[in-house]
């Protein structure tokens, strides 16, 4: 809790705001006490004085100095909106939360409720306060509170409602937990953050409407005198002593703004303990670079030459790409020397758990890294054209319709306000300078192509009016629409079912096939991508560990990698014996925010030696044909440090 | 001893024209000490099934019994009582914790509830539930937000153990899970069955895992069961045309590197 | 569980339509209760509101004709159903006072209010909405952390002032010290000027604010890296792909400011001395005419329903899945 606080006092904003409110509070206890007989007494001789040395603000009809009414009327105002607000905030939270945890019924009936007192204009809602209580200081609370009350318990319900609907609060009620400790213990921690910071904000709020209010002349009645009071006391002399509504003015500013700024650095820290507070690029420094390659900068395998794949010119080259995200500590760097080559029309899978830093790779090839990501590669060339540092916009540029990308969750990334069709004319419109007709058959013959029923009609549709998997059809045309000769596919059928999955790979293997195109897509389901791709490249914590021809993965014992090994034998299939424990990987991946020396895998891996826990193994072409990242490579009896490449030469 | 009895089962979702049968007519028995599995794809119902024999989803029509005890009765049944009859682990060990409390905490919550431990005694419970799950009790003090989606799930595991329910529901416990770390949870349930006696239904989408794990397979396609049978004679011998689709569209590693995919014949792509 | 009924449901234009009537029918449903409320407070407030309204010295007569005038001895659901059916009639009751009707003095001044509002209105969402999506646009990712502070800390100074504070110093210094402008009242063009940015600009740094939020969550959505991936010009993905969403989520937030503008028209036409509904509704409520204040509390009740309704119809029309997730 201390560290929290003492966080949160570093803010310059929160350090303001908390002096203003030490200004005031200060200001609310002794004036009244100081200057209260002084600011009540009217003189008779000094009436409407302009601002003078004396009276810095001058002197109301009575003779009143206005600086020191201005100071005394600090306490009232102030109590008044926190008092307010507390009553609001309190008949709002209980009207919006408790629901959460008294059952769908109660919820239905209290959201009509406070939807209906919503509706209540808060102008009505105070008049009606007026005609039943009069004017008045208590009129003006009770007002403010019956109008805040509906926007807090709107809060708390949206709020609540997360929780209500929340698993934890399921497990809880199937615990038998009771009512009031579920109410106490998990929907109250749950919401209380926001509804603090609302809370906050919101006296800020209640200070200009309580003041309204008694410009209005509806609130605080004479003799007693708050902020707004004297404003319109001072507007009425406003030809004779323009100062003299300007204090009150000021304060009124000079208060909201200290609780809003304060509500406003209250939110921010907890946005940034949530998502941890990354430093400035100043204090960043330039972003990690990978290092230059021990060996020959050529990564390619010599076996490729036998091949003859090498007299081919590789459609993307990617030597030494890292990818860095500014953290709270310093750079993370989730993509560390990252190299491969796809040629033309090879399909290529990349495989991965979480966290393994698959996607930020092939996001950042199609110069799709999110904003903030710096990403830096010693080679970078795609179809004969050099990437090497140029911003994302202009490798984009370069890249135009030559790289289609599928991506993950094909609800969120067709946007929700445009037909399916549009999305897809917008390449043919910009890039093909089709007209609007032509762009628009051609997005339903791509429709038609990933075998869409009813092309025609559907394009008319928005998204999510398509099915999971009609979706993920869609944008697989919309990403061949260019006519890319690479496409990069990040999950594209992570969230779908088995049935629905399998024609999806099979229009995507078909789609490359007929039209030579290469591809790249990433998984976290190794069959999934041992049926489609040809080349496999595994990834673990930041680093391809092993780069192989998918043949292999029907015969782990051929492969080199512990990681791959461990990873293609720890799914149970439709032969796994039922009579033995599953093979499993013990440990968990490493955390990247801190650099891991050696071989990241080392402290999951039964082979690791003291050399792969200090020394990071470098990417090497291996005796499999392939690539392997590894100190002791498991797919042979030949002596572990016997190098692959000789015997391959041999 | 507990037998679990499901005759007849509908659940009905929206209302007059809108109505869908999410689980249609569904029959199923878990016996004693088994594990009967529960497959199907998204929309089958079997979800729906779940969250119904775990009392979060009102039943339209049909029983559900455990040893003869009505679990849909919803009226006059003592809360603990029912906590003691049926508990569910949940898909997402992200948001089936409350981030508010520690690991500690929420085992212990379940422990207040069930029965009348002094707080050392409770103690000692944690650490032997963490015990039963493989994890050190180092994690007691630690916020879900500490620790991984693995170690999440074997808390919720030991939070629902805490209870010594009659029946466990498993709805899709491996889902969320990396790769590297789903056979060791998958390794722990099918332990802890064994060592407990447990009855257990395990839902999930996943064939592979549920033909290991479970001792039965229901499939289940538009809220109904299409077939029910023997765990490894279901994958290996499917009766049903839908079974069989289901088993042939398994992305298999036998598969690496053939032109599998190409000789698929797909005449239309309706879902 | 639930199957994407809309592919094989009810036609889109049906389905809006419904949307359009189940919310004007919870509109109505508001405006009734509001009446019903306001009916009754006037009743059940202490004292005879006829009596204060006339002042004490007024002739037992002349409160009792009045009384009369108004039905109030008659019972208490004949008062209700006499002042429903005026209300169907377009007769919104008289002032206590005069006994002149409250319907005749809305129909003079309802336009000067409208007319405020409206252009304040326009002048909020045309500079607020593209200045917070400009802002957010500059400061996405990590970098220009000084534009970002110095927009927001403007925006909370700016929002912080009430739009009558800021009335007043308009006032004090381009009408009073450099006689640049009209003080008060409503005799040309150049007198809107004043009393639009009093109620603007406020609403206006507040929008801006949740814009720039919005913007910003909005730009770090799947579907704008889709729009990227597809090698868009800067503009289209902008414009047509994060402008419309950005626009859904700011109205959502930001509709209620609006209706809170329309309160704020009351202090600023006090102010300006503005001939509309707000100088006439703070003068009744003064003279205690409870009659005048009942009927343009209702007035103003339908002013904003209806506002809230607009916003909402605007928000389906750009976001067509809210009109449908309403359906299911």
């Amino acid at each position: 809790m201390t560290t929290r606080r003492s966080a949160l006092l570093r803010q310059p904003m929160a350090i303001t705001a908390a002096c203003m409110l030490g200004v005031l509070v200060v200001l609310a206890v002794l004036a009244p006490v100081l200057w209260g007989g002084q600011a009540a007494a009217a003189n008779p001789d000094a009436i409407t004085l302009p601002s003078s040395a004396e009276h810095l603000l001058g002197t109301d009809k009575l003779g009143r100095d206005v600086l020191l009414r201005t100071l005394v009327a600090t306490r009232l105002s102030l109590v008044m909106a926190v008092a307010a607000t507390a009553i609001g905030a309190c008949a709002g939270l209980l009207l919006g939360a408790l629901p959460a945890v008294l059952g769908a019924r109660a919820q239905r009936w209290f959201a009509g409720v406070i939807g209906t007192w919503l509706a209540f204009p808060v102008l009505l809602i105070a008049m009606l306060t007026v005609i039943l209580l009069g004017t008045g200081a208590t009129t003006a609370v009770v007002a403010l509170a019956l109008t805040m009350a509906p926007s807090f318990a709107r809060l708390a319900q949206t709020l609540s409602s997360r929780v209500g609907g929340s698993e934890y609060l399921a497990a809880a009620r199937m615990l038998g937990v009771s009512r009031r400790r579920q109410f106490t213990r998990y929907v109250l921690p749950n919401i209380a953050e926001p509804v603090i910071v609302n809370v906050t904000t919101s006296i800020g709020g209640g200070l200009l409407a309580l003041s309204s209010l008694s410009f209005l002349g509806v609130g605080v009645q004479p003799p007693d005198f708050d902020w707004g009071r004297l404003l319109s006391e001072g507007f009425g002399e406003v030809y004779n002593s323009p100062v003299a509504a300007i204090g009150p003015g000021v304060a009124v500013v000079f208060a909201g703004l200290a609780f809003s700024m304060l509500g406003e650095s209250l939110a921010a820290h907890l946005r940034h303990r949530e998502h941890g507070k990354a430093l400035p690029p100043r204090r960043l420094g330039p972003a990690p670079v990978a290092a230059r390659p021990v060996e020959t900068p050529s990564a390619t395998p010599k076996e490729s030459t036998e091949e003859g794949v090498d007299t081919v010119v590789p459609l993307l080259e990617v030597d030494g790409l890292s990818v860095s995200f500014p953290g709270p500590d310093g750079w993370i760097t989730p993509v560390q020397d990252v190299s491969f080559r796809i040629a033309p029309g090879e399909i290529v899978g990349v495989v991965g758990e979480s966290g393994s830093g698959k996607s930020v790779t092939v996001m950042s090839v199609a110069q799709l890294a999110p904003a903030g990501a710096a990403v830096t590669a010693r080679r970078l060339r795609f179809d004969g054209e050099d990437l090497t540092g140029l911003t994302p916009a202009a490798a984009g540029k370069v890249l135009g319709t030559r790289v289609g990308v599928v991506f993950q969750d094909s609800l969120t990334a067709l946007n929700p306000a445009l037909r399916v069709g549009a999305q897809l004319a917008e390449v043919p419109r910009v890039h093909g300078n089709a007209g609007r007709r032509q762009a628009r058959e051609m997005s339903v013959r791509a429709l038609d192509d990933v075998r869409i029923p009813d092309a025609e009609h559907r394009a008319q549709q928005f998204p999510h009016e398509f099915s999971g998997g009609m979706r993920q059809r869609a944008l697989i045309a919309m990403s061949q629409i260019g006519s890319p000769s690479l496409i990069i596919a990040d999950e594209p059928t992570t969230a779908l079912d088995v049935t629905v999955q399998r024609r999806v790979l099979a229009l995507l293997r078909r789609g490359c096939a007929e039209s030579g195109t290469a591809a790249i897509v990433v998984s976290h389901d190794v069959a999934v991508l041992a049926e489609l791709c040809g080349r496999i490249l595994v990834m673990y914590a930041g680093r391809i560990v092993e780069d192989v021809d998918c043949a292999l993965l029907a015969t782990p014992e051929r492969l080199a990698h512990p990681y791959t090994r461990a990873l293609t034998a720890s799914l149970p299939d439709l032969g796994t014996d039922r009579t033995r424990q599953l093979v499993t990987i013990p440990g968990e991946p490493p955390d990247l925010s801190r650099p891991v020396p050696g071989c990241a895998f080392a402290a999951r891996c039964a082979f690791a030696t003291d050399r792969c826990r200090t020394e990071t193994p470098v990417l090497a072409p291996h005796r499999h044909l392939g690539r392997v990242a590894c100190w002791h490579p498991q797919d042979a009896t030949a002596p572990d440090t016997a190098p692959g490449r000789e015997e391959v030469e041999a | 001893m507990a037998e679990l009895v499901i005759e007849d089962l509908v659940v009905t979702f929206g209302h007059r024209h809108r109505a869908v049968n999410a689980v249609d007519g569904v029959s199923l028995t878990v016996p004693h000490g088994t594990i009967v599995g529960l497959v199907g794809e998204s929309g089958s119902g079997k979800s729906t099934v779940a969250r119904t024999v775990a009392g979060l989803q009102r039943a339209t029509s049909g029983r559900v019994t455990l040893d003869g005890d009505d679990l849909l009765r919803t009226r006059g049944v003592d809360r603990r009582r029912r906590a003691r009859d049926v508990q569910m682990i949940f898909q997402d060990p992200y948001s089936s914790l409350n981030p508010r409390m520690t690991v500690g905490e929420t085992i212990e919550e379940a422990l207040t509830t069930h029965g009348d431990l002094d707080a050392k005694q409770r103690a000692a419970s944690v650490r032997e539930l963490l015990d039963l799950v493989r994890l050190k009790a180092a994690v007691t003090g630690q916020y879900p937000s500490q620790i991984s989606g693995g170690m999440r799930q074997r808390v919720a595991i030991a939070r629902c153990l805490a209870v010594r329910p009659r029946l466990i529901v498993a709805d899709e416990i491996t889902s969320a899970l990396d790769a590297s770390v789903q056979g060791a949870v998958l390794n722990l349930i099918r332990d802890l069955q064994r060592e407990l006696d447990l009855s257990m239904i395990f839902i999930t989408h996943n064939l592979a895992a549920v033909r290991y794990i479970a001792d039965t397979t229901a499939v289940m396609s538009r809220g109904r069961v299409v077939e029910h049978g023997d765990a490894a004679a279901i994958v290996a011998n499917p009766r049903r045309p839908y079974t069989r689709a289901l088993v042939s569209a398994i992305p298999r590693i036998e598969n690496a590197g053939t032109d599998h995919l190409l000789r698929l014949t797909d005449p239309e792509g309706a879902r | 569980m639930t199957r994407p009924t809309s592919a094989s449901g009810r036609p889109l234009g049906n389905r809006w339509l419904g949307f359009l009537l189940r919310r004007t029918g919870r509109m109505l449903v508001a405006m009734w209760v509001i009446v019903t409320v306001a009916f009754l407070v006037l009743r059940i407030a202490g004292g005879d509101p006829v009596r204060s309204a006339l002042g004490a010295t007024a002739d037992e007569s002349v409160v009792q004709a009045r009384r009369e005038q108004l039905g109030l001895n008659d019972p208490l659901v004949l008062q209700y159903l006499d002042y429903l059916s005026g209300l169907f009639r377009g007769d919104l009751g008289v002032s206590l006072i005069t006994g002149r009707s409250v319907t005749e003095l809305v129909s003079h001044r309802l336009p000067a209010t409208l007319e405020l509002a409206g252009i304040a209105f326009l002048a909020v969402l045309l500079v607020a909405v593209p200045v917070g999506l400009g802002i957010a646009i500059i400061t996405q990712g990590n970098g220009r952390r000084g534009t970002e502070m110095a927009f927001t800390g403007v925006t909370a100074f700016i929002a912080a002032i009430p739009e009558y504070l800021l009335g007043v110093v308009l006032v004090i210094v381009f009408a009073i010290t450099l006689h640049a402008l009209p003080v008060a009242g409503r005799t040309g063009p150049a007198s809107y000027l004043l009393p639009v940015i009093a109620l603007s600009v406020s609403a206006a740094a507040s929008i801006a604010r949740i814009a720039r939020i919005e913007a910003l969550n909005t730009l770090k959505d799947d579907y704008v890296r889709t729009a990227r991936s597809k090698r868009l010009p800067a503009w289209m993905i902008y414009f047509r792909h994060a402008l419309p969403n950005m626009l859904t989520a700011t109205l959502t937030i930001g509709g209620t400011l609006l209706a809170a503008m329309i309160a704020g028209s009351v202090l600023v036409e006090q102010v300006f001395n503005w001939p509309g509904l707000g100088t006439a509704f703070v003068g009744a409520i003064t003279t205690k005419d409870y009659g005048i204040v009942q009927g343009l509390a209702l007035v103003y009740a339908a002013i904003i329903l209806v506002v809230n309704l607009l916003v909402d119809l605007v928000l389906s029309l750009l976001d067509r899945r809210t009109s449908l997730l309403e359906t299911s």
